[in-house]
């Protein structure tokens, strides 16, 4: 394995690849940035200038437009409340409110750390685990994914603090609403479609953030331009704040990145989650785990809360290498495209790449080291220029804002249909803001619900119609006792604090 | 920032011109695609990788592209319905037949059930057989093992697919089943929501086989035993693959891919494109093409093609109403 190893570093380290991972690893950024263009689309189109290149080089640029694009995903969140790829949504929960309190520079030095550290754990999991890593990838059964979505959901409890806990609900109802349109999972029934084939494919998920966050963010801020208060902060946002990043906070993120990065990995090993799901859950079990004070201040711009989400993505980005080489399962759309075009160069993915193929295996990994130094250094020294697009007035700041939502959803599915629909979803958005309803509550019900419900109705199923399965396997029943302790864990404390 | 901004609302802003730009000349040297799914897509796939062969072996001077989801590709369906754009063709697989048959209503106002008849059939190209493997360590060696596991106890066999209760997948075992002498409808079939999905499925042991396109588990091949292809004789990018027809099962299903003009395209124009695929297939253009996609040469020209997608009407109607999904 050392042999394959350093076959691996001497292939990365050729003056071609290296130029290739800083390629990949710039229009990665870029395309993460800009919402609705995603590293699908762009890896995809992609593929046919890789057949020039040989098999290495090419998944090596792949691989870097793909945590590129994960790694840039989280700018936009941050200074736009507009994600840019869907990992990047938890993201925003504490990186926005951090960035309207004239701390965007840090926030993003925070993000950049963060998902750098993220990144080169997770490589050096991949480097010590990786052959026995897809014995992981084969451990969840659809059981244990539904009560993985159920933990997910405990996250919720971290938007419905202070008296918000019944409008966390209602959006919990609403985002779950949202993810039954469209065509059934299992049955090929439509649910909710109205006859109109448009929905027949259900919602897209960048669309409802791009609606309920950058859309309806921009439209609230056109309603509440005349309030004083938004003309003062605006006056405050023009500075760009410190990005360093100071002790109390360094400390903070010091317990945070390790088990964020191990959360993330894990969750990205795992063909039936990914990026979207890694920084969720990442997100809720952070929350879980920092101190009281630490808690209160989640989804208003703690430094936990921002870090954990960004280790997370960036890692499971790197995890969700591990079913695509070692078993040939693609756990994603990006996934499933890179190995296509592995399989057009001629290379089977299998538990034993690592010894037929070591200059590919080990190269892709060696190549994320790389890449990870290459994205800090591209994303550092641009913080200060990047966030100064705060400063930008916001007469010109939300046309743009608008314009880059609905051409990033056209561009997605050349559907002029998902463009009105995007309208309508953020205008409801937008009202339930000025209400003070919360929105990430929506998000999490709309991604964790829409699997919950498949796996549920698949396990029952599998086992003939009995509920046996939620205590059938250990695995399952470790994840849904953890859920239950954490939710009394959440009622005792409620009534006891109230006593006091 | 800002400076990148503007320059890709540019770049945008001329890609939807290019995209828009529809061709129109007499003799045909460009052909627009129209593809019902997202970029990457097994659509996708075949309208880039047919464009790139003709225009580089020279039968066409340019070939464009449109993406048009929705509506699991009736969106584009309707569009080529409604507009006829000259010059067009769109892309499609075994879904065209099968939305036919299941209750895919009122996409064009006026009409009823869509099918293969309200546009026209050129030529089917390329396809991918079905398959049904076990994982590696199973203790099934053949199809024949399975059946007998299955008539000695049905719920010992539940059944992946990467698709929902009456697509593809569950079609290509449920034709196994069917030809065994079961009642395919009794057979469990668990629908994930993708082919990958539903391999990890299997692998994890969850279900004890895995019914998909061959393609599907060429990734995988050294984790799975192809136990049953769908094809008349053993392919060859899978030779170890038994097909069942060999192991006394009569089944054969192939996922056509293949173009159609819009409505009125003329006689002409239909037989000048047929001839045209046909032909590339026979370079050194297509072939780089196709094996770096490991496609199946399955050329089905003009009216062997309507004559083809005919029976598979007929045979898939009956095993759906079998299956209860219509």
């Amino acid at each position: 394995m050392i042999e394959g190893i350093l076959i691996g570093l001497s292939t990365a380290l050729t003056f071609q690849n290296i130029f290739m991972v800083m390629i990949g690893c710039f229009f990665g950024t870029i395309i993460g940035m800009l919402p609705g263009l995603g590293p699908m689309t762009a890896i995809a189109l992609m593929i046919p200038i890789t057949y020039g290149f040989d098999p290495a080089t090419g998944l090596i640029l792949m691989a870097g437009v793909y945590y590129g694009a994960v790694f840039g995903g989280s700018t936009s969140s941050i200074l736009l409340n507009a994600p840019g790829v869907p990992g990047t949504v938890a993201t925003s929960f504490d990186g926005y409110p951090m960035a309207q309190q004239g701390k965007a520079g840090k926030a993003l030095a925070i993000a950049a750390w963060s998902s750098f550290a993220g990144g080169t754990l997770s490589a050096i999991y991949l480097l010590f685990m990786a052959p026995s890593l897809s014995k992981v990838s084969l451990s969840f059964r659809s059981p244990d994914y539904f009560a993985l979505m159920i933990l997910g959901l405990t996250a919720i409890a971290a938007f419905s603090s202070k008296g918000q806990f019944l409008k966390a609900m209602m959006m919990v109802v609403l985002g779950l609403m949202l993810a039954s349109v469209g065509q059934d999972s299992l049955s090929d029934i439509t649910r909710f479609t109205f006859n109109n084939m448009n929905l027949t494919d259900g919602i897209s998920f960048v669309l409802v953030v791009m609606a309920t966050f950058a859309m309806s963010e921009a439209l609230t801020i056109i309603l509440k331009r005349n309030d004083p208060t938004a003309a003062a902060k605006q006056v405050s946002l023009t500075e760009l704040g410190s990005i360093k990043i100071d002790k109390e906070e360094r400390n903070k993120m010091y317990k945070t990145i390790p088990r964020s990065s191990i959360i993330g990995f894990l969750i990205g090993v795992l063909p039936g989650a990914g990026a979207t799901i890694a920084s969720f859950l990442a997100y809720g079990i952070e929350r879980n785990l920092v101190k009281d004070d630490e808690k209160e201040k989640f989804g208003k711009g703690s430094v936990n809360g921002l870090s954990a989400p960004e280790t997370a993505n960036n890692a499971a980005c790197s995890g969700s290498f591990v079913p695509m080489l070692t078993l040939g399962i693609p756990g994603s759309g990006t996934t499933a495209v890179m190995l296509g075009a592995l399989l057009g160069f001629g290379i089977q993915p299998g538990p034993r790449l690592y010894m037929t193929n070591p200059e590919i295996f080990w190269s892709v990994i060696m190549s994320m080291y790389v890449g990870m130094v290459v994205l800090l250094i591209l994303n550092l020294p641009l913080i200060p220029y990047i966030a100064r697009i705060l400063a930008v007035p916001k007469n010109y700041l939300i046309p743009l804002i608008l314009f880059f939502s609905i051409t990033g959803i056209y561009v997605m599915s050349f559907n002029n249909f998902d463009i009105y629909l995007m309208i309508g979803i953020a205008v409801v958005a937008t009202f339930l803001r000025l209400y003070d309803f919360p929105m990430p509550p929506l998000i999490l019900a709309f991604v964790l619900g829409g699997l919950m419900e498949e796996n549920l109705r698949r396990s029952l199923l599998l086992s003939n119609g009995s509920w046996e399965f939620l205590w059938d396997r250990t695995l399952t029943l470790c994840i849904l006792t953890t859920t239950i302790l954490i939710v009394l864990w959440h009622i005792y404390k409620t009534v006891f604090k109230k006593r006091s | 920032m800002k400076l990148i901004k503007s320059f890709f609302s540019v770049l945008f802003s001329a890609v939807l011109l290019l995209s828009a730009t529809t061709t129109s000349s007499i003799a045909i040297d460009k052909i627009h695609f129209v593809i019902g799914g997202g970029a990457g897509g097994g659509w996708d796939g075949t309208a880039r990788g047919t464009g790139e062969a003709l225009t580089k072996a020279g039968f066409l001077k340019s070939a464009s592209f449109e993406n048009m989801s929705g509506g699991g590709g009736g969106k584009a369906l309707a569009y080529m319905i409604n507009t006829k754009p000259e010059n067009t063709v769109l892309v499609q697989s075994t879904p065209l037949v099968l939305r036919s048959i299941t209750r895919h209503k009122g996409y064009v106002s006026g009409s009823g059930t869509l099918s293969y008849k309200d546009v026209v059939p050129i030529a089917g190209v390329i396809g991918d057989y079905g398959a049904i493997a076990v994982a590696k360590n199973s203790p099934y060696k053949n199809f024949e093992d399975v059946v007998k596991a299955y008539k000695a106890n049905p719920s010992s066999i539940k059944m992946a697919g990467g698709s929902v209760r009456g697509s593809m997948d569950h079609l290509i075992g449920a034709l196994a089943f069917q030809a065994a002498g079961a009642n395919p409808n009794d057979v469990a079939y668990i629908p994930y929501d993708a082919g990958g999905k539903a391999l990890a499925g299997l692998l994890s042991g969850e279900t004890q086989i895995i019914s998909t396109g061959l393609g599907e588990l060429m990734g995988a091949r050294d984790q799975v035993r192809i136990i049953g292809i769908t094809a008349p004789d053993r392919v060859s990018d899978a030779p170890d693959a038994p097909t069942l027809k060999e192991q006394g099962y009569d089944v054969q299903f192939v996922n056509w891919r293949g173009f159609f003009g819009p409505p009125g395209m003329s006689s002409k124009d239909k037989k000048a494109i047929a001839k045209m695929l046909g032909d590339v297939q026979k370079t050194p253009e297509w072939e780089a093409v196709r094996a770096r996609n490991a496609w199946v040469n399955i050329y089905n020209p003009d009216k062997k093609f309507v004559k083809f997608l005919k029976t598979q009407t007929k045979e898939m109607t009956a095993l759906m109403k079998k299956l209860g999904v219509i």
